[in-house]
């Protein structure tokens, strides 16, 4: 395996709350390599997004480390980050609430270059607004529009123009397809492998679209209530998924196709809460495999194959 | 081929600002037969969510316009109701269920209130008693303990929160339930849990549904009949096996399932439909889709393509109606030079 450009360690984050500590993310440990694209999948309240914003360190950790290159980035002081800032960026899932409505495109587009100064003439920006644009396949006329006029794929974008506008290496795609209608989220998709190809991008995708994050992941992450259950290559993953609550997602998901019109299987609960969780496994109370000693012991991530890590007593 | 239990025909709807006139719908033409469940596929701004406002008369007030056409229930046209009739349908024999299980439900009730308030609207002389009951019955169907009713939407996640609009809708038993995204707003193993009950709730009282989603593997898992929708038109009807697995299609339903990524096969690139839908208050003259289309041709720019029929299949679109045998009128209007009627 080539040496992972972004590797988490242990990495936690707990939030506190009037019930008690949230376990957001709970010793999550990944490696990313340079080019690939992570795939992060999970139901609402798994802390994936929290996950994402920790990688960037937009929000503190409570415990672990976030390597990138090797060098952990919660050591950095405020200097030291303003210049990794532009090597990490991120792309926000809604692109109606995550650009400015009083600055026009070129404005939000040039603004990391101002910030992080790597161009300082105007028209030098401006060329540099229009290099984007043309990359993103936003046409020059919208160059002074703001985000108000324009239709959701435009603005998604914006959105990764002004991601791209420092150079990245690391790239953070909080759900950035999941507000789209599909055929402008192919289009994006599209959009968006192609940029990984020409400029070696790497990504780190969060989804709860499975047949998404399929398409565009190398590797696999699914998360259950703060922790990675399984981690595995795409094709291994969807080929033998071995967490019971990885299977219960791929049943659940409906297939456009009528040969597979399946009797759905279906998971029984609903995700339980993520405060103060009792010890054992998380998912215990919804799996169809529960042993006595899932509510007991606490399964870490075993390697049962090649690449392939699951969270579960069945494999231990 | 069954009894029509709903049919709408050439339905015209247009909303008014200040600035403009959108066309919503441009003569929508769509059947429902009794029992069974029809999805309504389209992106946003084709006109689905529209369609079942007009069945409903829920359009907004002094905004939204029926231009032209029927909607007729059981040979009764709902367009020329008075609005007490109107009220009296609503819930009863028609009711809907919203995309948004978290705005759609009041706050300051409790769900069996809420629950109750449709039971109580529809059969004023139940006793309390009955109403009560009824409502027991229906929490219980949808799977949630009865003795919850006194609790308040908040309380309940947001699967339990669609369930409990669910059992609004279903308790007048209705001959019609129109369904807007139910799921959307849900997790798929949620998701999975309220589209089986949906199922075995529809079976059991022989309700109808109109199933409005974007996401065609629910439409593929749940519906028996499909409509394809672009820019206020349906411009592909057919059986699930028509749309499916048939060999012919509207080039945009091609291009809608060319840009969902297949899960059972590795694709390197989706084939997305280039380019956006036409502008609602500008729309193009003669195919709305045109603009889009890989094959597009002359006569699409000039002339409204007509419906060609292959047995259960419907397709609107002039690459059809010449292959498809019948001197359909547009097949007629093309041999003569293109001269519109």
């Amino acid at each position: 395996m080539k040496a992972p450009l972004v590797e988490t360690r242990n990495l936690k984050k707990y939030f506190e709350t009037a019930r008690g500590l949230l376990h957001a993310v709970d010793d999550v440990d990944i490696r990313i390599a340079e080019g690939e694209t992570l795939g992060v999948v999970g139901e609402s309240g798994c802390g994936k997004s929290t996950f994402g914003r920790l990688l960037l360190r937009l929000i503190e950790p409570t415990g672990g480390e976030v390597l990138f290159k090797g060098r952990n980035i919660l050591e950095c002081n405020r200097r030291e980050m303003r210049d990794l800032r532009r090597e990490v960026q991120i792309i926000f899932q809604d692109p109606f609430s995550s650009l400015n409505p009083r600055m026009t495109v070129s404005e939000i587009i040039a603004e990391p270059i101002k910030v992080t100064g790597t161009l300082s003439k105007r028209n030098e920006i401006l060329d540099r607004v229009f290099e984007l644009m043309g990359i993103v396949g936003l046409a020059e006329r919208f160059v002074n529009t703001f985000p108000h006029e324009l239709d959701g794929g435009r603005r998604q974008r914006i959105g990764i123009a002004r991601a791209l506008a420092v150079n990245p290496q690391f790239i953070v795609c909080d759900e950035p397809v999941s507000a789209l209608d599909v055929s402008i989220q192919a289009q994006i998709l599209n959009l968006m492998m192609d940029l990984q190809d020409d400029m070696g991008l790497t990504y780190l995708f969060i989804t709860h679209d499975l047949s998404v994050v399929k398409h565009i992941s190398d590797h696999i992450a699914v998360m259950y209530l703060g922790q990675c259950v399984e981690l595995a290559e795409t094709d291994e993953l969807f080929n033998h998924p071995c967490h019971p609550y990885t299977k219960a997602l791929l049943d659940a998901i409906p297939v456009a196709s009528l040969k597979n019109r399946k009797e759905i299987k279906i998971i029984k609960g609903e995700v339980s809460s993520p405060i103060n969780p009792r010890p054992g496994c998380r998912f215990a109370p919804r799996c169809a495999h529960m042993m006595a000693d899932c509510s007991v012991l606490s399964p870490t991530l075993k390697e049962i194959g090649p690449g392939h890590l699951v969270s579960c007593l069945l494999y231990s | 081929m069954a009894e029509k239990l709903l049919e709408i025909r050439d339905l015209h709807v247009t909303y008014r600002t200040d600035d403009d006139v959108i066309y919503a719908l441009n003569g929508v033409n769509l059947s429902v037969e009794a029992g069974k469940t029809i999805g309504l596929v389209g992106e946003t701004g084709a006109g689905k969510t529209t369609t079942a406002l007009s069945i409903l008369r829920l359009l907004p007030d002094r905004v939204g316009f029926v231009r032209q056409g029927e909607i007729v229930l059981e040979g009764q046209n709902l367009l020329d109701l008075a609005e007490a009739d109107m009220r009296m349908i609503r819930g009863n024999d028609v009711s809907m269920i919203f995309q948004d299980p978290m705005t759609s439900l009041n706050p300051i009730h409790t769900v069996g209130d809420q629950i109750g308030e449709v039971i109580k609207l529809h059969n004023p002389d139940f006793r309390e008693s009955e109403i009560d009951a009824r409502v027991d019955e229906m929490m219980e169907m949808v799977g949630i303990p009865a003795e919850r009713k006194v609790e308040y939407p908040h309380q309940f996640s947001g699967g339990m929160k669609q369930r409990i609009v669910i059992a609004i809708a279903l308790a007048c038993s209705p001959k019609l339930l129109l369904a807007d995204e139910p799921t959307t707003a849900l997790d798929v193993t949620i998701q999975a849990q309220v589209l089986r009950m949906m199922g075995e709730l529809k079976e059991k009282f022989n309700t109808a549904m109109i199933l409005i989603t974007h996401d065609l593997g629910v439409v593929a898992q749940i519906c028996d009949w499909v409509a394809i929708m672009y820019a206020g038109e349906v411009i592909e009807i057919g059986t699930v096996e028509d749309i499916f697995e048939g060999d012919r299609h509207h080039p945009y339903t091609v291009g809608l399932f060319g840009s969902i990524p297949d899960m059972t096969k590795k694709t390197k690139r989706l084939n997305p439909i280039e380019g956006l839908m036409p502008d609602p208050t500008a729309l193009p003259r003669g195919c709305r889709f045109m603009e889009r289309c890989p094959h597009k041709m002359q006569r699409c720019v000039e002339i409204v393509p007509e419906i060609s029929e292959k047995g259960t299949h419907q397709i609107k679109c002039h690459l059809f109606s010449p292959l498809w045998g019948e001197s359909t009128p547009s097949a007629r209007i093309w041999e003569t030079g293109g001269k519109r009627r």
